[in-house]
């Protein structure tokens, strides 16, 4: 299995690691960065956290943005964090200012708040339930998070905290709000490989 | 991308262990200048492991300086990670002289009411107070900066203390583990801010990476008389070398003026990048800001920093001046050690 990670901004270098970690428990696999367009023959792709204003705006300069869209429209499986859900969600708001010009995959049936929590004084880690995908309660963080609000059609949340979607799933398709790539666990890397090879 | 040994979680581990020393250390009546504790499951705000993980955000990104709403439109329209605000930009404080100060809270307001990324702001070094009024203020990051004069010439921050995280400056391992150890969460190169000359920054990040390639090789007892020379805790110099790296994020700052150079302080082992003049000094802010950010988180690709390269024009880069005709009071980077 080959997994790419969008390396141009944020934490690209966490999730590669993270990444290799679980193949290397499944016996194997590899890990790529992807940057250009040529890059993209992956069996999955990981949309790491960081400004997903940047990332956008680089991916679209690259000509990586549009060919990209069309693989995980056509089923290649993604997992965005946190900027990364927001690339992934069809209706993006921010919280201070409404709407803005970005640019964006838009492929899940999803809807996402900005900086819904505020600033980096109001970032905060939480302890997470991954009971459905068979996780134990684990400590993330949220860093000038966004939150899901509203899932639609074949698209359903995998984790809340105080009522709010954090972790989502569409196919194969994981939007998570806070950062796994941070955290002490590889269990949402490991679920995102197994959705990946359905 | 770069592979290392250690996760983040791996490394905030190691912060922690400290804290659980502070705690001890406290509860037996000690001054203790270490990481404090989480103690519940709650959610909760402002912890270690919060502050480190804001500059992991900004890795291959680059931050801009900014003085008004308009400039940090423009850096947030070029793809900038985060904009710096701050009065007058590191030439001008340059040319201006007298005492340099944080900026207005009032522009500081504006900036973060009018754009999506995050905001940072500088205040002198020891000025515990100008941080904290802009940890009140909300500010995402504070810059405990050497472009402004400084308020203590014997102390920084203890930002331990704070639960907004700080960037501060180094020129070699000793500088930066000093700042992480009083609660640094992110470090940048001095180099020499405001000339539009990359020099002075090369020569720093250089002089940490041979540094830690010194220490990694070192025996234990070696190691043992380095962080003492140094000043530093041990344990934190002991991590570094097995690390490889800084255990923090670590960004090049001062006289990064082209696609070029921020590419160049990239290649060296930067994480990102600070473009403090080089920006809003050029001709030709828009197109050169977009042209460093695309160098910066494509630098390992010659064809995207020569295609960066050719979206400015070297006749609108900012002048730029020769360190040497510096005299040594003119100096930004000798400051706060």
């Amino acid at each position: 299995m080959k997994v790419g990670v969008l390396a141009y901004q944020g934490s690209f270098e966490e999730h590669y690691l993270m990444m290799k970690r679980v193949l290397q428990e499944r016996g194997g696999g590899e890990v790529i960065q992807v940057k250009r367009a040529k890059d993209l023959d992956v069996d999955a792709i990981i949309i790491p956290g960081g400004e997903s204003t940047t990332i956008g705006m680089i991916a679209s300069r690259l000509g990586l943005l549009e060919p990209l869209k069309e693989k995980i429209t056509q089923g290649l499986p993604v997992m965005g964090t946190c900027a990364g859900a927001i690339m992934l969600s069809k209706d993006v708001v921010d919280a201070k200012v409404g709407k803005k010009n970005q640019p964006l995959i838009g492929s899940m049936n999803s809807s996402v708040v900005r900086n819904y929590y505020g600033r980096q004084r109001e970032s905060f880690e939480a302890t997470v339930d991954l009971s459905e995908i068979d996780g134990e309660k684990e400590r993330f963080v949220f860093i000038r998070a966004p939150a899901i609000t509203k899932v639609w059609g074949k698209a359903r949340a995998l984790a809340t905290l105080n009522d709010v979607i954090v972790m989502a799933q569409e196919g194969g398709m994981l939007a998570t709000t806070f950062h796994p790539e941070l955290s002490g666990t590889t269990k949402v890397h490991s679920y995102f490989v197994e959705i990946a090879k359905k | 991308m770069r592979l290392y040994e250690l996760s983040f979680h791996e490394i905030e581990e190691f912060f922690y262990r400290l804290a659980e020393v502070r705690d001890v250390l406290k509860g037996d009546g000690y001054l203790s200048f270490l990481p404090e504790l989480r103690t519940d499951l709650s959610p909760i705000q402002g912890t270690t492991y919060v502050k480190h993980a804001f500059p992991i955000f900004q890795k291959g990104g680059v931050v801009m300086d900014v003085t008004n709403v308009e400039q940090a439109g423009i850096a947030e329209e070029a793809g900038a990670v985060s904009v710096m605000v701050l009065d007058k930009l590191p030439y001008d404080v340059r040319k201006a002289g007298g005492v340099a100060r944080m900026a207005d809270p009032k522009v500081i307001e504006e900036v973060m009411n009018s754009i999506t990324i995050p905001v940072m702001a500088k205040v002198r070094i020891g000025h515990y107070y100008e941080a904290k009024v802009l940890e009140a203020l909300g500010v995402d990051m504070i810059d405990e900066s050497e472009v402004l004069t400084p308020a203590d010439e014997e102390h920084h921050i203890n930002k331990w203390e704070f639960k907004v995280p700080f960037v501060n400056g180094a020129r070699n391992l000793g500088e930066a583990l000093r700042r992480i150890s009083e609660g640094g969460s992110m470090i940048r190169t001095k180099g020499e801010p405001g000339t539009g000359n990359v020099s002075e920054a090369v020569k720093h990040m250089k002089i940490v990476n041979s540094e830690i390639r010194a220490v990694k090789f070192m025996s234990e007892e070696d190691r043992v008389k380095k962080a003492r020379e140094m000043q530093v805790p041990y344990q934190l110099l002991e991590l570094t070398a097995k690390l490889n790296r800084l255990p923090v994020v670590n960004f090049a700052a001062g006289g990064i003026a082209t696609p070029a150079d921020a590419a160049l302080m990239m290649w060296l082992g930067s994480d990102g990048i600070f473009v403090g003049s080089g920006i809003f000094k050029s001709q030709d802010p828009l197109e050169r800001a977009k042209a460093i950010v695309l160098a910066t988180s494509c630098w390992e690709d010659p064809e995207v920093v020569l295609e960066a390269q050719k979206m400015i024009s070297e006749h609108k880069s900012m002048m730029g001046m020769d360190i040497r005709t510096l005299k040594p009071e003119e100096l930004m980077q000798v400051r706060g050690v």
